[in-house]
């Protein structure tokens, strides 16, 4: 067991390839998501997360590879596998029978939470998550973020070992979406395991430990969010705004800061009235080059007025991995 | 939104696991079935008695009064409107909301998420509509007493009637889940229309099966609807006078349906639950 432990949920070479489909919609992904981590799974629409999800959570028949959530393998023992995950799906899919209450608490029935301990957990939860005072209103009533919160509660009610959201902050406003990274947040330092699909860079880069970047199917990269962003060399600009000064023209002060040695390519972004924009691509750290990116302007007779660091991001990494942007 | 910082507020309350097996969850969804039926169950019994009563009411009672049936017609009609509301609620309580909670909803996929198989779900859909509609046809016979004055009823064939109604009631919720899984959730409509109403005609609810003798294509039509060998099963046990399918024939006629519409909608029901 030991080093199985560690170990939360193991993919290998698993595909899906849906009936009549002419390519697969997962094509051969593998990785591993370590106990007690939040792990982040970022592509555009169509990517194959919520296909992947569906495989994880014993809800979509894989057509290859291999799963296992908490050791136990999804394909052949999906009954096993249901008892220790929890889901959030994209969609609603609350018992619109039933009141917020009364899916807590038959949603843990359905799990043997016994009677007592399910009250009180159902107790808990709608508190934690602001449904106390309502938690008599029926699904339909409500807006789309406590929705969001319903289902999550939901899913804790066994208290799964490993939590599947999927984009769970599609749709939210603001405010709930960062009560929702609260509650994430706050689930990973009591030791559950979540794995969460989005779309959404800014979401991944804030709540991962590690991201999984997807697309048609692909793994392309899988770090964490920093290392990820790390490995872009040449993508970290400075945006400096020069005025002309003694210079004659952009081309002269463009010419000296390419002379440098650390920087890779400028561009001329745009001239809004009188003075220039310049895009400057540098290799390492930019900020130990501001000193000398200003002496070089200045020596080609210009005065540097403005600067913007710009640190690549997972949307640049992104871009970088497959040619085109996220959104 | 204040976050909780309380850490006795953060812990969720823990207790021991019990064994716990599939069996009790299958219990524990039919509890949660129950409970949504029970608290409609005023709305659940107009909505499944209307029709059979105004079937048994128009044809018992008025037509005979007015002298267009024969004085006895109540009597062959009471057995297959106890079939007709079992076959029906069965059906209607698995079709429909099967169609509205796999595409519409998306309802059902948090028991599809609980630990027991997926067709035991089905089951269960299938055992809570057969409860319903064991109940629908239960009522047809106070409702008998009251409209008619009497019914027809042999106490040796008491538990035969109850046996055959349960086999009726399984056997419409099998139907049910039929129709629920394979029929796209935008034809539903169309579909109801189209197979309840033939549904509702050819299964000898409202004559015996062997007085269509004359009319052969229609007997044959009759004979291929399995709802006809629950009609004629309770009608040679309640009213055993009048001519009709040999009551074994019906039970083996019967369950041999149930079961082939079972395993056909179990089909179904995997296809629909597993992408
Ligand atoms: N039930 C299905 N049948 C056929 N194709 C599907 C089905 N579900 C998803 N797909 C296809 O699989 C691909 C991945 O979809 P999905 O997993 O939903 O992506 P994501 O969640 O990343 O947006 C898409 O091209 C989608 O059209
Ligand atoms: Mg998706």
């Amino acid at each position: 067991m030991g080093s199985e432990n560690a170990v939360a949920v193991e993919v290998s070479d698993l595909v899906k390839r849906y009936p009549k489909a002419p390519v697969d919609s997962v094509g051969g992904i593998s990785f591993g998501v370590r106990r007690g981590e939040v792990f982040g799974f970022l592509g555009p629409n169509g990517a194959g997360k919520t296909t992947t999800i569906g495989i994880l959570t014993t809800r979509i028949r894989p057509t290859g590879g291999h799963a296992r959530v908490a050791g136990i393998d999804v394909v052949a023992d999906p009954v096993g596998a249901r008892r220790v995950l929890g889901v959030v799906p994209q969609q609603n899919n609350l018992d619109r029978s039933l009141s917020v209450r009364q899916n807590l608490l038959f949603h843990a029935s359905y799990h043997g939470v016994p009677r007592g301990l399910r009250k009180a957990r159902a107790d808990a939860l709608l508190s934690q998550f602001g449904l106390a005072d309502r938690s008599d209103g029926r699904p339909d009533d409500f807006s789309g973020g406590q929705i969001q919160r319903m289902m999550i509660a939901r899913a804790l009610m066994h208290a799964p070992t490993v939590l599947f959201l999927d984009e769970p902050s599609t749709g939210l406003d603001p405010a709930a979406r960062l009560f929702m990274w609260e509650r994430i947040a706050q689930l990973k330092s009591e030791g559950t395991t979540v794995v969460i699909t989005t779309h959404d860079m800014e979401e991944a880069t804030t709540l991962s430990d590690r991201v999984a970047i997807i697309d048609h199917g692909k793994l392309l990269a899988l770090d964490a969010p920093a290392a990820l962003v790390r490995d872009m060399a040449g993508e970290r600009t400075l945006d400096c705004t020069v005025e002309p000064g003694r210079a004659v023209d952009g081309s002269a002060v463009q010419g000296a800061l390419i002379r440098l040695a650390a920087v890779d390519r400028v561009e001329q972004v745009d001239d809004p009235g009188g003075a220039w924009r310049l895009r400057v691509y540098v290799q390492g750290d930019t900020a130990p080059l501001l000193a000398v990116v200003a002496q070089a302007i200045d020596d080609a007779g210009g005065r540097l007025t403005d600067v913007r660091l710009g640190e690549p991001t997972l949307e640049d990494v992104f871009i970088h991995l497959t040619g085109r942007a996220l959104r | 939104m204040t976050a909780v910082d309380d850490l006795e507020v953060r812990a969720l309350p823990s207790g021991r696991v019990r064994p716990w097996g599939p069996w009790q969850t299958a219990l524990a969804i039919l509890r949660r079935d129950l409970f949504v039926t029970g608290r409609e169950f005023p709305i659940f019994l107009a909505q499944v008695i209307l029709q059979p009563l105004f079937l048994l009411f128009v044809f018992g009672k008025v037509l005979t009064q007015l002298g267009y049936a024969r004085p006895g017609y109540a009597e062959v009609l009471f057995p297959g409107l106890v079939a007709l509301a079992a076959v029906l609620t069965g059906l209607q309580s698995t079709a429909l909301p099967l169609v509205i909670e796999f595409s519409y909803s998306n309802e059902i996929e948090d028991r599809l998420l609980a630990p027991l198989p997926i067709g035991a779900v089905a089951l269960e859909k299938v055992v809570i509509a057969a409860m319903r509609a064991t109940i629908a046809a239960a009522v047809m016979f106070p409702i008998g007493v009251w409209l008619l004055g009497s019914i027809p009823w042999t106490a040796g064939a008491a538990l035969g009637v109850v046996v055959m109604t349960l086999i009726g009631a399984f056997m419409g919720a099998a139907m049910g889940l039929v129709l629920g899984t394979f029929v796209a959730p935008n034809r539903i409509n169309v579909t109801f229309a189209l197979v309840l109403t033939p549904l509702l005609f050819t299964g000898s609810s409202q004559y015996p099966w062997p007085s269509l003798s004359h009319i052969r294509w229609f007997q044959v039509v009759c004979a291929l609807n399995p709802m006809t060998y629950v009609s004629e099963g309770l009608r040679g046990m309640l009213v055993p006078d009048v001519p009709h399918i040999q009551t074994w024939i019906c039970f083996v006629a019967a369950v041999g349906a149930c079961l082939v519409l079972t395993a056909i909608g179990m089909v179904g029901f995997l296809r629909r639950a597993m992408g």
